[in-house]
């Protein structure tokens, strides 16, 4: 066997090895250049694993040799492969781009066991999206969040420890609820395995604990993936996080959790639970349109950046979550997209406002105005990356916007509603970019205010480049639009 | 008879539990937790779930135990005031409720304990019980589900261990506090047991014996109920028990801090090691069969190489959770 058949393993393994490897490292910068040049490598390799997919379709490793549903099985399809390039690239380009926020942050005593749980979060959310294995799934969503309370927690000031105990409480509790459904599907099938469960959930006679279980699940993922209204956690937690930190986890935490959501429904539940298509709709698409309307305006009347891009990212997974209660391959094929091109959007505006913040030294309103003289490019970086949040053309926003309120107008007049929410609560969007255009731009700078200059380069280009990126696969969306049909197609059991 | 006895130790649970909800003094509820932890490892053993039990006695009983008096050492002994509002109490106390209900209803269709026909008996799990001999040659069917069969979720578990490890580091500090004191100062801010002789002389005696117990319990997994985890947990057990009779200081001589750091990156490293080691030699990821020329040779070597990996991690991390909590108490 080459190394090419271990990729699915190596995924997962390399960044996990190395995370303590990396708490050994006592050496100045050395834990952040071991571990940027792990996400890069890890980057690498899902890029590897992306060609393989399209090539040969769908991958399955059996981790020790041991064939499932026995062993503990690695199942890899274009769905997992979009997600994986979205984690690794996103942990990559937020290492280059805050090391010199990173060093003042965390400090050289800390750092050894900073970068091993970024390694950590890193490893187990690809973890989490290639496992085929309910129980195995449950052990990299644990890592996932322990590691992700610690970068979290590393944040410069206090309130960075209450919201982490926030997270805690709330993180626990979906954890658990997780545990609890699987345990139950266990209970009735007999097998742990994600592929074969959808096999014998069929089989069972007594559903009454299957939907249960399902609740269960639905439940504690939906606390991970911070869905409208157990979202308290999440804007406070990015809000104190270390800015690095932020622009990881708002790229790709939530999105995980919203992977292993629409897995676990799409492929054990839907094709067996009777009535259950039903049930998710009446369910999701209330909370969905009640989540981009609240989170919309909450992010309106929001005074601390990094704040307000939290309550933004509320009703951002509001849309995706929108596409998947539809049901239809359009609308899926929406929400997978939108899930990458968030990814995109959240990582720019991130990076800009920490960029801000870099020189400025708050992510308060009031301290940004009249910014855009001293760092237009910056500035400029932020209004495209709005442009493309808000959804206008020639961005990505615009891509996954059009797929949703295609989606939604196949529905007659129900359907224009829900259209009309959306443009609604774009419009929302509109309102709170523009709050902080208007700052940097038309505001005049106090005149007590320190002089400001341009980020650093290295800073800027990582910037640049994922502002770009919101250009480029808003032009030519192929590639996301082409894993995305490909991974709606099979969730929806249709040959692609 | 066992049913008697389990429905006894369901309800005596449920006392402890409220008894716990209902405490406002935190270290009765901390030695309540303990006491619950133990009925909780009692219930696993009627259940014949052997390997569980002891992991719950040694770590939720034990190490969780002394862990949360560290922490009691630092805050306070009294519940503080409550903060949350009357309508929060009873949007918790709902959502309990509804959890519990739904979870009630759930369970009405339960298979019966017991039952061969229930599906966890029909499917995966005769396979198991089928093949571990001849595929592995153990008689522990637990160690080799959690080893070989499902080694990769045990990685992960011990990566979960290590995580929470350098969390607690990360989060308490790394050394501050790390002053070199001459010996009449660390006499003055002695907090041990120094001088208490009964239990010095006591507890002294016993630390070899736990010791050996971890060890037996460590290299006899494949044979018997057992582990890397509750070994780990038992050495832990062991050295925090020696530190808190002679002190912390003490106890860190023992196991210096490079050490610890050592044992708790290298542990996890020699079970991936392992798992790359069958890569290169041929298999899959944690595929021990190639590492020896007979497949159930390999099986051996693997599980005790691995199984020696989590015992040193989990050692290493309970040791350093432990020196975290007490060095900041000593500050």
């Amino acid at each position: 066997m080459s190394i090419e058949d271990h990729l699915p393993a190596l995924q997962i393994v390399v960044p996990l090895l190395l995370a303590p490897v990396v708490t050994l490292l006592r050496v100045r910068s050395l834990p952040w250049a071991a571990s940027t040049a792990t996400s890069a490598l890890t980057f690498v390799l899902a890029i590897a694993l992306a060609g393989q997919v399209a090539t040969d379709g769908a991958l399955s490793y059996a981790v020790g040799g041991w064939q499932p549903p026995y062993g503990i099985e690695l199942a890899i399809d274009q769905f997992s492969v979009l997600l994986l390039l979205i984690i690794s690239g996103a942990s990559t380009v937020a290492l280059v781009f805050g090391k010199a926020s990173l060093d003042r942050e965390i400090g050289e005593e800390r750092a050894p066991l900073f970068f091993a749980a970024w390694l950590l979060v890193l490893a187990a959310l690809c973890g989490m999206v290639t496992t085929g294995d309910a129980f195995n799934l449950f052990v990299f969503l644990e890592i996932s969040s322990l590691a992700s309370y610690v970068l979290i927690a590393a944040g410069p000031d206090r309130r960075a420890l209450m919201a982490t105990h926030r997270y805690i409480i709330l993180g626990t509790l979906g954890a658990t609820f997780y545990l609890i459904g699987v345990g139950l599907i266990y209970m009735m099938t007999g097998t742990l395995n994600l592929a074969d469960m959808a096999l014998r959930i069929g089989e069972v006679s007594e559903l009454r604990p299957v939907l249960v279980a399902a609740g269960f699940i639905t439940m504690g993922l939906a606390l991970k993936a911070a869905m409208f209204p157990v979202h308290a956690w999440m804007p406070n937690a990015y809000a104190f996080a270390p800015h690095a930190v932020s622009v990881f986890l708002a790229a790709c935490a939530t999105k995980a959790a919203l992977y292993v959501l629409i897995r676990f429904d799409f492929v054990v539940f839907l094709p067996h639970l009777a009535e259950h298509a039903a049930q998710v709709s009446a369910f999701f698409i209330p909370l969905a349109v009640v989540a981009f309307l609240v989170g919309s305006t909450v992010a309106v009347f929001e005074r601390n950046l990094k704040r307000m891009l939290g309550y933004s990212s509320v009703a951002q997974i509001g849309y995706i979550l929108l596409g998947v209660a539809l049901l239809t391959p359009l609308a899926l094929t929406g929400a997978i997209v939108h899930l990458f091109n968030h990814a995109l959007i959240k990582g720019a505006l991130f990076m800009a406002v920490v960029c801000i913040a870099h020189r400025t030294g708050s992510v308060q309103l009031p301290a940004i105005a009249g910014c855009a003289r001293a760092m237009p490019l910056t500035m400029a970086a932020f209004v495209v990356a709005g442009l493309s949040m808000i959804g206008v053309p020639l961005t990505v926003g615009f891509v996954s916007k059009w797929y949703l309120i295609q989606a939604c107008l196949e529905f007659g007049v129900p359907g224009y509603f829900l259209a009309a929410a959306l443009l609604l609560s774009s419009l929302l969007a509109v309102v709170y970019v523009w709050k902080v255009v208007e700052a940097a731009y038309f505001k005049p700078r106090p005149e007590e205010a320190p002089e400001l200059c341009e980020a650093p380069p290295m800073i800027l280009a990582s910037l640049w480049l994922v502002t770009l990126a919101n250009l480029w696969f808003g032009i030519d969306s192929s590639l996301p639009l082409g894993l995305a049909r490909a991974a709606s197609m099979t969730l929806l059991g249709e040959a692609p | 008879m066992t049913l008697i006895f389990g429905v006894f130790l369901l309800i005596l649970l449920v006392i402890v539990a409220l008894a716990i909800v209902r405490s406002e003094d935190l270290f009765a509820a901390v030695m309540l937790s303990g006491i619950f932890s133990l009925l909780m490892a009692v219930n696993f053993f009627l259940l014949d779930a052997a390997d569980v039990a002891l992991t719950e006695a040694a770590v939720g009983a034990g190490v969780a135990t002394v862990l949360f008096l560290g922490a009691l050492a630092l805050t306070g002994k009294e519940e503080a005031r409550h903060t949350v509002s009357p309508g929060g109490r009873w949007l918790a106390l709902g959502v309990s409720f509804a959890t519990a209900s739904l979870l009630f209803y759930a369970s009405l269709e339960n298979p019966h304990i017991g039952d061969g026909s229930a599906p966890v008996h029909q499917h995966v799990a005769p396979w198991y019980l089928a093949n571990t001999l001849p595929l592995i040659d153990i008689p522990n069917v637990v160690t080799a589900v959690l080893g070989s069969f499902r080694g990769f979720d045990t990685l992960g578990e011990v990566f979960v261990v290590f995580t929470a490890g350098i969390g607690v580091m990360s989060i308490l500090g790394v050394r501050h506090s790390l002053v070199e004191l001459s010996g009449a100062e660390l006499d003055a801010r002695q907090r041990s047991l120094r001088h208490h002789l009964i239990p010095r002389i006591v507890g002294r005696g016993m630390v070899p014996l736990i010791m050996l117990f971890a060890l037996y319990v460590q290299f006899h997994g494949e044979y018997s109920p057992g582990g890397g985890f509750q070994a780990g947990a038992i050495a832990a057990a062991a050295i925090i028990l020696y530190s808190l009779l002679e002190g912390d200081d003490r106890g860190r001589e023992l196991l210096p801090e490079w050490l610890l750091r050592l044992m708790v990156a290298g542990g996890a490293l020699l079970y991936g090691g392992v798992g790359l080691a069958c890569v290169l030699l041929g298999g899959n990821f944690l595929d021990y069969s190639v590492l020896a020329t007979v497949p159930s040779a390999g099986q051996h070597l693997g599980l005790l190489l691995i199984e020696l990996g989590v015992g040193i991690t989990v050692t290493g991390v309970l040791i350093s959770v432990f020196h975290a909590f007490a060095r900041r108490a000593s500050r």
